[in-house]
Parts: structure tokens; C-alpha cells; sequence
């Protein structure tokens, strides 16, 4: 696949670029994604992917470049708005609501109501139960669907903000180490659960994993202190000496 | 208002207004420095850290008492003794308050504020059973009087003085304890990472006892500063503690040197404008533009530009 | 749509046998005067309810909420004063027709700010439009900048602090340090009669009634398990789409209306409002009723208002010295040992016969149907509202501080 031009894509990032008194995170970034396109990222430790992720959701300011999803700017947005785009965003460490059921948790999630009088009035109807009911089942805890989250598994916490994102419903899911801490057969549900629900979205991850970025990756980009290394098939990243140098190891 | 003066008036005004504002600004500096180390240091809010302070104005009554009444030819000397008791007593009480409440809720900084409140009022109605709801002053010894004269307006106060050569002293050794020595950075190094404190073999919770007591010590030096400027009464130390709380925000919790501008700032912007306004107005203006700077600039004036 | 359907029948229970309590028992059982005092509780038992929104289930803990009380009682005072102070009931003054103490003041005429209080049309608006104003100015600017938890406290003690320096200091606009005295009459009817007062008693207890639904209604909605998700993890909630400023905002309003109207209910019922109801220490206390009856409890709320204000009666009479140091001592048992206040109490004991029980991963095999119906809790968005860290969850016998939050 070529990098498309500016409007064609579904993510256009290009010069990106934040810096943290003095020491660049990201720096002069260019990065493209296409519609239904599972992109993931890959590199040492402190290579600026988990910057990148704040950056596009909003967590982070950039202090140049631009973002553009959709052909519309991200960088001026607020968090929320950013959500409202169609851009879902699941953090490294599972972040659900502990306190709360799995059903509750994903009700809340539900992209309907998100203002404060609209959350006041919101109503439990058929159509929202059913669409929880439903995402449960596509995360594998429809068993689970009353327990309280702080009982799951590490694993079945990251099913669970993968769910969360997945009823908003989003055009752009960003995963930051959607497998880390899992066991071997959650892996492979796992990347199972990814390639079924890139139908009709595009997808981000950061990954460490190799196996699991060969079993689900359409395109990979290796980051190195912050700025592109290396692009393309992962076979032929994985081929490439600089990124065998600097991350993959001889 | 201000162009009533000519500006050699105004400035002998503002420096006598400066000058006179010294000792507020020492029990400031004081009590800032030992709210900023327990609560930019350990997270910990201390609502009875008025109560501390007044424990030292306490002790400092009751020394110069005993000085009066039975080494009557040392009375002089009696206020060096009294700021060191002082000390002593609010650093006991803070290390037995730690033990019993406070290393309960660490991770709980509201519901420390609660109970640390709770606490203030205990201590007030200590206090007044213990030494009776009326006021009582400190009687000063005689050298400590009056002022020099720097110009034919402006005239600095003694007592003055020495409490801002003494607080001076207090904070350089403060510093000196906090980053130059051992303690001080087993101290931060409980701060900024517990769990890796622990496991090199550093006593965590004596640590957290020691820098806690240390900063009610310095409170208690305060309060004896306290005694030349007011009446120490049980409810005295309540006046303090917003003005404390807001000095050590406003300045930034990271560092001391904020606390201290921070405190210079807000205690001279008080009584300098003391003079052109009444005193409520004054207080009413000072605090308001903190909380207005403060509600644009959350992280305090003085702190350091925050990673995002 | 019907506010009540969201309201669990245990809530419609509970403000039933209240309602029971506060209009029917309390009236039969106590002589004006002491209904009287219950009244005045009731009024601070506003203040407490506010506080369960914003501090118990929004994690906002504002130590000024005698601010707001004082706006609407200051209010509700300045038209009784200007009705009381008619050019004829003042013919003695310098200048007649302006309250007493701007008399002695020396003003020759009524500031501008008082003009509207004139109508109470406009006072009853000013009493709700004001502090709701006012909160939501201080709330945005802090909330949008993320400041919260002990910042945000500091802060509310500081206008807490300005409020009460500027109203003692300008006391020929406010009345100073005696506050506002001396009211006699709202719109003609005399306010220090018996029946005025038993009118007054009735008035406060619906009004109250009225602002628990509200709070209820509050708790059982979405926005309600919104703000205990942002107690819990705030990016999350976030990043799920919301404005976390604006969830804020609302509830800290809310908290500062109702506790408005429960400060114009005070001046009414006692006859006087002062700066002593809207410093730092009252504001200080007033957290403490809540956290005594159970902050995340609108029920606890009132109870806890009234025990405590109960016992201080009693024991300052008796034992003043005491009393504050019984005050202080139940700050700190509370904020120790029992976090949910009475109401945790309360429930723990409901749990412990058997009520509820947990639903525990391994016990369920995976992909098996979760419809057993016997002992789940019931998925209608029943939050663990009467739980937080370190707590006895309803659902889950884990150990108190297993289940470990920021």
C-alpha cells in the first residue's frame, strides 16, 4: 500500500513533534493510516509510541505539527471531542472502573447521553441493553456481565476497556499493549477479537509482542527515539538491518 | 491613593511598612517552611498546624515565666532558651500525632485534612483547659525593645531583627538538613518513591515520623516569633492557617525558594496595603488576588514549568 | 417521564418513614421551641445533602460551603430587613427608610445592591441564581484546569476566609460582625410567632424533602454512576467522551443552590443571619454532619445532621468543655474507622444478614449464562453507592483495602 495524500486517509500525521523541557518524545513524525487498516507500532522502550497515542487522543499537547482525522485538525481539540471524532483510545494499564459491574462499565461507555443533562435523563431502554449485552459477548465476558471489575483477570480487564471502546463505536481504535500480562490462550483470543472487529474500523496498537504483531499487523512502523526508523509489511521490517540493530536483536 | 505621596514618601512608607511586616513575614516564612516540608514533601495537609504554632507561643510563656520568677538575672537570654523548647515540644507532639493518625492515611489526603482539623480543635480545647481561654503575652526582655532609627522615618525593630536573623538561620538550616545531609535524602527518597526506599533498608516510617515532627518543630518556632506580634489565646493559631496553606500553594510545593518569595510576597502585599486601606479591605484584596492567580495558575507562581 | 421511577423502593421507603419522622413525629413530640432547633438543623441538613453530591459521590470536597448557605440566608435577610425597614418604622433615624445599621453607619441612602431585594420575586431569585452563578465561576475555572482534591479545598477555605473578612469589615453595607437582626415580618405576616414558626417548621421539612428527591434522582442516574466513575479514574471517563469540567461544575452548583435555599430557610426560621454561618469553621462542621451520617448517603446525610447538632445541644450545655472535644474526637473516629459514616454502618449490618451476595469469576464457568437469578445483584444499574475504598462492598466479602484506588 502507498501512503495515500492528506484527504484520502482515515489519520494524516505529519511533522508531529512534542518536546518535554528540551528532550523531544516525538519528533518530526509522519505517519498515515488508510481505512480498515491494522496498524501497529513497534520499538525500544522510550521510542515515543506511548507519547504518540497521548498525543493523537488528546492526553498530551504537541508543540508542532499536525494531526489531521478525517481531514480535521485534532491538535486544538479537547479530550472528549476528540472522542466524539470517532477516536477511542485503550491505555497500557487497564483503566475500568473497578468499583463498578462489567455492565456498568460498558453502559457507561455508551455513546449516548455524554452531556450532563443528557447523562441526568439517560434512560436504560431495550436498544442500550442489548448493545451491552452484545459487546460482552464480542470481549468474551457475557459470563461475567454482573461482576464487579476489580474481580476479572488482568486480561479480562483489558477485554473490558477494549469493550468500553468498542460501543462508542469508534473509526480509530488505539490500543497501547492491548496483550501485555495476558496468558497464552487470551493472546490468541485476543488478536482472534482484533482481526473480527477491524471490519469496519482502523486500528492502532502499540505492541512488544512479535507473535502477535505478525498474527494481526496489515502494516508496521518502528519508532527509535522518537522519530520513524523503518515502515512497511511486517516481513519486510522485520528483514530490515536497522531494525534488527536497533530492537528485533540478531 | 497612592497619589497622595511623593515618591520618596512613598518609599520610606514602604519601607517602613516592610520593615514593620518583618516579623509577620518571619512567622510566614516559619510556618510556610514547615507546612511546605510536610505538606510538598509527604502530601500530608496539617489543619492543626496553627495548633503547633501556638504550642510554641505556649511554651515560650511559660519559659519566659520561669525565667521571671526564678533566674530572674538571666531573663535576657530567656527567648533563645524558649524558641529551643519550643521546638522541642511541637517536634514531640508532631511525632506522636504521626504515629498514632497520621501514617493511617497517607494515601488519603482529604480525609487527612479531616482528621488533622479534628485534631486543631482537640488541641484548642486542650489548650484551654490546660491554660484558661484568656489571652496572655510574653513579656519581652529589655534589650529587645525598641528600634533603631535607619532614617529620621524609618526605624527598624529590634525583636524584628532578630527573628528575621533567627528565621535566616532556621532556613538555611532547613535547606542545609533537607539536601545536604543524610537525612534529608533518605527523607526525599521516601517522598519520591517509597517502595524503592523500602527495599535498600530505609526505615520508612521513621523517616516519615522525622520529617513530619520536623516540620511542627519549626512551627513551633514560629509561635514563639508569634509572641511579639499577638496574644497567644486556644483559637490564635486559626487565624494562620489559610494564609499558610495559601502561601505554600501559591509558591509552588516543589521548592523552598518559592515558599519563601511566596511568603514575602503575600505578607508584604498585606501590610503595605495595610496602610493605604483598612486593615480587612487589605486582607480582603491580598487574598483574592492569590486565589484569582492561583485559579489561572494552578502549580503556584513559583513553580517549576511542569512536564505535560 | 416520572422522577421517582429511577428512585429504588428502598429510597421511597426510606423518605417516607423521614417524612413520617420530620412532619408527623417530630411536631407531635416537641414543643415549639425545640421543633424550633430542629428546624434550624434541618436547615444546615441542606448544606449536608449538597455535600453528598459534590464531596461524596463527585470527590469534590469544598471546605466553604457556609458560603453559599450565607448568600441565600444574606438574601433572604436583606428583604426582611428593607421590609422592616419602612420610612415609617424608622422615623427616628437620620436618614428613615434604610435598615438601622446602615443608619449608624452613616449612609444616607440604600447601596445599589441591596435595590433588588426589595421584591421578593427578585430575593427568591437571587437566592437560587446567585450562589449558582458564583459556583459555577469559581467551579469551571478550577475544574477546566484540573485543580481538585486538596487544592480545590484550600481554595473554598480561602473565599470561605475572604467572604467572612469582607463582611465583618464592611459593615455598613452587611451589617458587620452582628450580622443582620432584628427581622420581624415576611410580606406582611409576623415571623416571631408561634404559628409562623410551625409554618416555617413544615416549609423547611418539604423543601428538604424536596431536595433529597432531587439528590436522589441525581444519585440514581447516569450522572450518578459518571461521578463515581470520575472518583474512580477520571482519564477513563475522560477519554470516554465526557466533560469532566462540566460534570463537576454541575454537581458543585447543585450542592451550592441547595444549600442557598437551606441558608434562606435558617434566616427565616431563626430571625437573624451573621458571618459566624459562613466561615470556615461552620463550612469545617457542616462536612462533618456529612461525614458522620455517610457521604455517599443522602438519608445519612440528615440523620447525621441532626445527631450531631442533637448531641452538641446537650452536651454544650451540660459539658462545654466537652463538646469540642467530643467534636473533635468524632472527626477523627469518623475519617479513621468508619469512612461511610452511619450509613456504612447501616449497610454493613444489611449485608451481614444475608442480603446480598458476590458474584465471583471462578465460581462462573466462562460463556455460561449469567441468568441464575438467585442471589445476583440485579443489573439495574445498582451501583455499590454505600461503598467506597476502604469499604464493605455489597458485592464482594474481599477484605476493606483489597480493592485499592488512587
Amino acid at each position: 500500500m502507498s501512503a495515500a495524500t492528506n484527504t484520502n486517509c482515515l489519520l494524516a500525521i505529519e511533522g508531529l513533534t512534542v518536546s518535554f523541557d528540551g528532550f523531544r518524545a516525538v519528533d518530526d513524525l509522519d505517519l498515515y493510516l488508510d481505512e480498515r487498516e491494522i496498524h501497529v507500532i513497534i520499538g525500544p522502550n522510550g521510542a515515543g509510541k506511548t507519547t504518540l497515542l497521548d498525543l493523537i487522543c488528546g492526553k498530551t499537547q504537541a508543540s508542532g505539527g499536525s494531526i489531521r482525522f478525517r481531514n480535521r485538525e485534532l491538535l486544538k481539540l479537547k479530550e472528549h471531542h476528540i472522542v466524539h471524532a470517532g477516536i477511542g483510545r485503550k491505555f497500557q494499564n487497564p483503566s475500568v472502573y473497578e468499583e463498578l459491574s462489567v455492565f456498568e462499565n460498558l453502559e457507561l461507555s455508551y455513546p449516548r447521553g455524554r452531556t450532563v443533562l443528557g447523562s441526568l435523563f439517560f434512560r436504560r431502554d431495550a436498544h442500550v441493553l442489548e448493545r451491552v449485552h452484545e459487546i460482552a459477548a464480542k470481549v468474551f465476558l457475557d459470563g461475567l456481565i454482573d461482576c464487579e471489575a476489580a474481580l476479572l483477570s488482568h486480561g479480562q480487564k483489558q477485554w473490558l476497556e477494549i469493550g468500553m471502546l468498542l460501543i462508542q463505536d469508534p473509526q480509530l481504535l488505539m490500543l497501547d499493549e492491548p496483550v501485555a500480562g495476558m496468558s497464552v490462550s487470551e493472546r490468541i483470543k485476543t488478536a482472534e477479537l482484533l482481526n473480527r472487529i477491524t471490519a469496519n474500523r482502523s486500528v492502532l496498537v502499540v505492541e512488544h509482542d512479535m507473535g502477535f504483531v505478525e498474527d494481526i499487523a496489515d502494516r508496521v512502523t518502528v519508532l527509535h527515539q522518537g522519530r520513524k526508523l523503518a515502515e512497511g509489511s511486517m516481513a519486510s521490517v522485520q528483514a530490515d538491518p536497522r531494525v534488527i540493530d536497533v530492537y528485533l536483536g540478531h | 491613593m497612592f497619589a497622595d505621596y511623593s515618591w520618596s514618601e512613598l518609599g520610606s512608607i514602604f519601607a517602613m511598612q516592610g520593615f514593620a511586616g518583618l516579623i509577620l513575614f518571619s512567622v510566614f516564612v516559619l510556618m510556610a517552611l514547615g507546612l511546605a516540608i510536610i505538606f510538598g514533601q509527604m502530601g500530608v495537609i496539617n489543619m492543626a498546624h496553627g495548633e503547633f504554632m501556638i504550642l510554641g507561643a505556649y511554651v515560650t510563656w511559660l519559659i519566659s515565666n520561669l525565667f521571671a520568677d526564678h533566674l530572674p538575672g538571666l531573663f535576657g537570654g530567656f527567648f533563645f532558651v524558649a524558641m529551643i523548647a519550643a521546638f522541642l515540644a511541637a517536634a514531640l507532639l508532631g511525632a506522636l500525632v504521626e504515629w498514632l493518625m497520621i501514617r493511617h492515611l497517607y494515601h488519603r489526603p482529604l480525609d487527612t485534612l479531616l482528621a488533622t482539623w479534628g485534631l486543631s480543635l482537640l488541641l484548642q480545647q486542650t489548650y484551654r483547659s490546660v491554660f484558661g481561654a484568656r489571652e496572655v503575652g510574653v513579656d519581652l526582655p529589655g534589650w529587645m525593645l525598641g528600634s533603631i532609627a535607619l532614617t529620621d522615618i524609618v526605624e527598624i525593630p529590634i525583636n524584628g531583627l532578630l527573628v528575621m536573623a533567627l528565621t535566616t538561620v532556621i532556613t538555611i538550616g532547613v535547606y542545609l538538613l533537607l539536601f545536604r545531609s543524610a537525612t534529608g535524602l533518605r527523607s526525599r527518597a521516601v517522598v519520591q518513591n517509597r517502595a524503592m526506599a523500602g527495599a535498600v533498608g530505609i526505615d520508612t516510617g521513621r523517616v516519615d515520623r522525622l520529617t513530619f515532627a520536623i516540620g511542627c518543630g519549626i512551627a513551633g518556632v514560629a509561635g514563639s516569633a508569634f509572641t511579639m506580634i499577638g496574644s497567644t489565646g486556644p483559637t490564635a493559631g486559626q487565624a494562620y492557617i489559610v494564609d499558610t496553606f495559601l502561601i505554600v500553594v501559591f509558591g509552588g510545593t516543589a521548592s523552598l525558594l518559592g515558599t519563601i518569595a511566596s511568603a514575602f510576597t503575600i505578607s508584604q502585599a498585606q501590610s503595605t496595603l495595610e496602610f493605604f486601606l483598612s486593615g480587612s479591605m487589605a486582607k480582603v484584596l491580598t487574598l483574592v488576588t492569590v486565589v484569582v492567580i492561583l485559579m489561572i495558575r494552578p502549580q503556584g507562581l513559583f513553580a517549576a514549568k511542569l512536564r505535560r | 417521564m416520572n422522577p421517582l421511577s429511577t428512585l429504588r423502593r428502598h429510597d421511597l421507603l426510606s423518605l417516607a418513614i423521614l417524612a413520617v419522622i420530620i412532619l408527623i413525629i417530630l411536631p407531635l413530640m416537641l414543643d415549639i421551641f425545640r421543633l424550633n432547633l430542629v428546624g434550624k438543623y434541618l436547615t444546615y441538613a441542606f448544606v449536608a445533602v449538597g455535600l453528598v453530591l459534590c464531596w461524596g459521590m463527585g470527590g469534590i470536597l469544598s471546605l466553604g460551603q457556609g458560603v453559599f448557605f450565607g448568600l441565600g440566608g444574606y438574601g433572604m435577610a436583606m428583604f426582611l430587613k428593607l421590609e422592616s425597614s419602612t420610612p415609617e418604622a424608622t422615623a427616628i433615624q437620620s436618614t428613615p427608610g434604610i435598615p438601622d445599621f446602615m443608619d449608624w453607619n452613616q449612609l444616607t441612602e440604600l447601596p445599589v445592591f441591596w435595590l433588588p431585594f426589595q421584591s421578593f420575586t427578585l430575593t427568591v431569585i437571587a437566592i437560587l441564581v446567585v450562589p449558582a452563578l458564583f459556583a459555577a465561576f469559581i467551579g469551571f475555572a478550577m475544574f477546566s484546569r484540573r485543580v481538585s482534591g486538596v487544592y480545590f479545598a484550600i481554595i473554598t477555605q480561602a473565599i470561605a476566609l475572604i467572604l467572612t473578612v469582607l463582611v465583618i469589615g464592611q459593615q455598613g453595607f452587611t451589617g458587620g460582625v452582628n450580622g443582620i437582626t432584628d427581622l420581624r415580618t415576611l410580606l406582611g405576616w409576623d415571623i416571631r410567632t408561634d404559628t409562623a414558626r410551625y409554618a416555617f417548621y413544615y416549609i423547611n421539612g418539604v423543601l428538604l424533602i424536596g431536595a433529597m428527591v432531587a439528590a436522589l434522582f441525581v444519585q440514581r442516574s447516569r450522572l450518578g454512576r459518571l461521578l463515581t466513575a470520575v472518583r474512580v479514574s477520571e482519564d477513563r471517563v475522560r477519554f470516554s467522551g465526557y466533560s469532566v469540567a462540566h460534570l463537576k461544575t454541575f454537581v458543585f452548583c447543585a450542592a451550592a443552590v441547595v444549600s442557598a435555599i437551606g441558608g434562606a430557610m435558617f434566616t427565616l426560621q431563626v430571625g437573624f443571619m451573621s458571618p459566624t454561618l459562613i466561615g470556615i469553621v461552620p463550612s469545617i462542621e457542616m462536612v462533618i454532619y456529612c461525614a458522620v451520617g455517610g457521604r455517599l448517603s443522602v438519608f445519612g446525610a440528615v440523620y447525621g445532621t441532626l445527631l450531631v447538632n442533637g448531641l452538641k445541644t446537650s452536651l454544650s450545655e451540660s459539658f462545654p468543655e466537652l463538646w469540642l472535644f467530643g467534636l473533635g474526637a468524632v472527626f477523627i473516629a469518623v475519617v479513621m474507622f468508619f469512612p461511610n459514616g452511619l450509613a456504612g454502618v447501616y449497610q454493613s449490618v444489611r449485608d451481614r444478614l444475608g442480603k446480598r451476595r458476590a458474584v465471583r469469576p471462578g465460581s462462573v464457568a466462562p460463556g455460561a449464562s449469567s441468568a441464575n437469578g438467585d442471589g445476583l445483584v440485579p443489573a439495574d444499574g445498582t451501583v455499590a453507592a454505600e461503598g467506597s475504598p476502604p469499604s464493605q462492598d455489597a458485592r464482594a466479602p474481599v477484605p476493606a483495602g483489597a480493592v485499592t484506588l488512587s
